[in-house]
């Protein structure tokens, strides 16, 4: 008997193919495509997110019979609603930028789809990650690595996984060269989906527009109140603080003459603290919720490659353990925006292995 | 798929019966004439339609000329309630129904409603029943319509429709009724029953999908709804689908000829089913009357589980069932029909409905709760709240 494999399906091209290479490997593989989110009604329009529309589900469904797998629509709604939706607004709400993709990663698709999977007698979950799963027998672990395609690595939206979690997912993409090859082997295999373009932005919220949307689910209207420079002289009005990420420099509505980036998101007096250039740099940041892949607890601190945003370039690191929990990164070099609420991951020096992550809190 | 899939899902739709098939092969390529068609294969064609008319007819108590087919029998539903509440528009604006009713009617009387109709969803008791004194109290003078179902998709409940036609006879409102589950499970007679409209659907009673018929009694005020030729007595445009509809009399009339044998096999099955169930595996309970119910329903609730994961590890085990709610591209919010009857949004989703056909066998029914036992154990074993409460008892 084959082994059992359940895989998250989007109906995008990722995930299309990862289930036609594993189909090819042998495995029996069932396509799931889990129903997270159904969209809202907008002014008495319904918009859907692009994440798990019904067009992407008849995408999906299309895939799995080209491929002759089993398919099935499993509601996640919620899972999804708590743990990603609520989190997602919490965090805004509380002056942090969240990152929900890593939220999804961590409750949706390595927890609960995990759970359906054992249920239908499933050995592995896998995605479409671009990402390398490898089980060290020396250290007895498995290990997250990042995958052949350089440029299109996510194991920064990974780095949350536990070791029973790596032990049970499989990702065919990420020995692939990159985009251009799994294109190709989607066209090769006549995928519908060879052409549909990447998904960006935030599945669940329309046109990009987060403030809106929680404005939407929570009925707080925006509350302007004031940037201050970081010796708290007013400056000028804001929208209200869920509308500023720190860094951001674009869109702050006032000019000031110079350059001014956000730098700090004061909740409790509901203020923006700006400065100028070279301001918005950090020297070191405190991280939380830690997860450890490559070993279990950090004993002593280690140097790293360590990367702030899902986008930022990798920066030399020193890593400190402050407790079991939490750790303090002091870089080489300044780092510009280090935001709370963003994921802080680890890597090895030299190498491709993920040593693991947090959050960032201050 | 193998032969040795059990298919007790009936409710959703009907193995074609072989005689059904070869009755309507030849109207593909051999009898292909348009019945309006004035020539020999026209007329050939034509006749085939109205022989069927007449099965249909016979099958409900009703003359041949008061039966129009339609695509289905959501079109039927559509088209009963708007094309009434249209053409008595200047009577009155008010429809009663029910919170339990198909969606094809449900969605119809909301839309109603936007058009500035005004509707009554009655509630049900329980066992799912609406009481024919609330019908009977709801109407008042601007009421145009009374639509409620003969018999309940999900639970099978079977409605009051006799006492409920009385009611509407003797206050002059027109009473439609969706026999879509009950044609071949109950006896209907249309005038012993007071019905003015009724609509069913072949592929329920081993006959083709998208066949099905609207009956209307003479002298109903109705428009039609899909307007274009003159086919239908022009009340129903569009080239009539001949072949659908020969399949469509073939399967009403074998459904019909033996209704109280097959019941009795049906109900056999059913209550032993259900009381293996309800005896063998705890915390559970049946949804929908005990025995005003169609001969092949079951309706379960299990508490502690979901009924998606039910239905996929049953789908493992080769037996197609199907839950109160209907995944992929519709809805997956609990069942109206099992929150109506005043369950609890979790137990609503921890529901099974099993319905069963002649296909069907005892051996199936032991093999069927032998499942459950199993997947309904493994289930609640990964339940936090079932190891609360069994714990709790220990």
């Amino acid at each position: 008997m084959p082994e059992k494999v359940v895989i998250g399906m989007s109906g995008g091209v990722d995930s299309s193919v990862a289930a036609a290479i594993l189909k090819e490997k042998g495995y029996e593989v069932i396509g799931v495509t889990m129903r997270l989110w159904d969209g809202e009604h907008i002014n008495g329009q319904f918009e859907e997110g692009t994440c798990c529309s019904l067009s992407a589900v008849e995408d999906a469904r299309r895939v799995a019979y080209k491929l002759g797998i089993d398919y099935y629509v499993m509601d996640f709604r919620a899972e999804f609603e708590k743990n990603v939706i609520d989190y997602f607004v919490d965090e805004y709400q509380s002056g942090r930028t969240p990152n929900p993709c890593i939220a999804c990663n961590k409750f949706l698709k390595f927890d609960a789809l995990i759970k359906k999977a054992e249920m239908l007698g499933a050995s592995y979950v896998a995605t479409g990650h671009y990402a390398r799963i490898e089980y060290d027998k020396t250290i007895n672990r498995y290990l997250l690595k990042k995958s052949r395609a350089t440029v299109k690595d996510q194991t920064y939206a990974l780095y949350g996984l536990n070791q029973d979690q790596l032990s049970k997912t499989l990702m065919p993409l990420g020995e692939l060269s990159g985009k251009d090859e799994t294109r190709r082997i989607a066209d090769k295999l006549g995928l519908p989906t060879a052409n549909k373009p990447d998904s960006q932005e935030i599945c669940f919220v329309p046109d990009n527009d987060y403030a809106e949307f929680i404005y939407r689910r929570t009925g707080n209207p925006l509350k302007p109140g004031n940037f201050v420079d970081v010796n708290g002289n007013v400056l000028g009005r804001h929208q209200g603080i869920i509308k500023y990420t720190i860094g951001q420099r674009k869109g702050l509505g006032i000019a000031f003459g110079k350059p001014m980036f956000v730098i700090r998101i004061d909740v409790e007096k509901n203020e923006v603290v700006l400065g100028e250039k070279g301001t918005e740099f950090s020297q070191s940041l405190i991280a939380e919720n830690m997860n450890f892949i490559t070993f279990d607890k950090l004993e002593n601190e280690i140097r790293a490659k360590v990367k702030v945003r899902y986008t930022a370039k990798e920066a030399s690191a020193v890593i400190v353990p402050l407790s079991d929990d939490r750790v303090k990164v002091i870089f080489d070099e300044p780092q510009r925006a280090v935001t709370p609420g963003q994921a802080v991951v680890f890597y090895e020096i030299d190498g491709d292995n993920v040593i693991g992550g947090g959050i960032i809190s201050a | 798929m193998s032969n040795s899939r059990i298919y007790v899902d009936n409710s959703a739709t009907t193995p074609m019966k072989k005689e059904v098939l070869t009755s309507m092969l030849p109207y593909f390529s051999e009898i292909y004439g348009n019945p309006s068609s004035v020539y020999a294969e026209g007329r050939e064609a034509r006749k085939a339609v109205e022989l069927s008319r007449e099965k249909v007819a016979k099958a409900i108590g009703a003359q041949p000329n008061e039966i129009f087919f339609t695509g289905s029998g959501t079109e039927a539903d559509n088209w009963a309630i708007r094309m009434v509440a249209r053409a008595n528009k200047a009577k009155g604006n008010h429809i009663i129904t029910t919170a339990v009713e198909h969606h094809a009617v449900l969605h119809t009387c909301q839309e109603l409603e936007k058009d500035g109709f005004e509707v009554t969803y009655l509630p049900v008791d329980e066992f799912g029943m609406v009481s024919a004194e609330a019908v009977e109290n709801a109407i008042k003078d601007t009421t145009v319509l009374i639509t409620i179902m003969t018999a309940n998709n999900e639970i099978g409940t079977i409605m009051p429709i006799k006492e409920i036609g009385a009611i509407a006879k003797q206050h002059g409102v027109i009473f439609h009724t969706d026999a879509v589950q009950a044609i071949g499970m109950i006896d209907i007679d249309v005038n012993d029953m007071n019905i003015d409209l009724l609509s069913l659907t072949g592929h329920k009673f081993h006959g083709p999908k998208g066949s099905g018929a609207l009956y209307v009694r003479k002298g109903t005020k109705i428009g039609s709804f899909i307007t274009g030729g003159a086919q239908e007595r022009n009340k129903r445009a569009g080239t009539e689908n001949v072949a659908s509809i020969v399949g469509l009399g073939t399967a009403i009339e074998l459904a019909t000829s033996n209704i109280s044998e097959k019941t009795a096999k049906l109900s056999k099955m059913r209550d032993y089913l259900i009381n293996e169930i309800l005896e063998k595996i705890p915390y559970t309970r049946l949804n929908g009357h005990r025995t005003q119910r169609l001969a092949g329903n079951t309706n379960i609730s299990f508490e502690f589980i979901e009924g998606e994961s039910l239905l996929l590890m049953l789908d493992m085990k080769g037996i197609s069932a199907s839950s109160g709610s209907a995944c992929t591209s519709g809805s997956l919010d609990p069942s109206h029909v099992l929150l109506a009857i005043g369950l609890k949004h979790e137990i609503a989703h921890g529901s099974l409905r099993i319905s069963l056909s002649e296909d069907n066998t005892m051996e199936e029914m032991d093999y069927i709760v032998n499942s459950l036992i199993e997947i309904v154990g493994k289930l609640r074993a990964m339940s936090p709240l079932y190891e609360k409460v069994s714990k709790g008892n220990a």
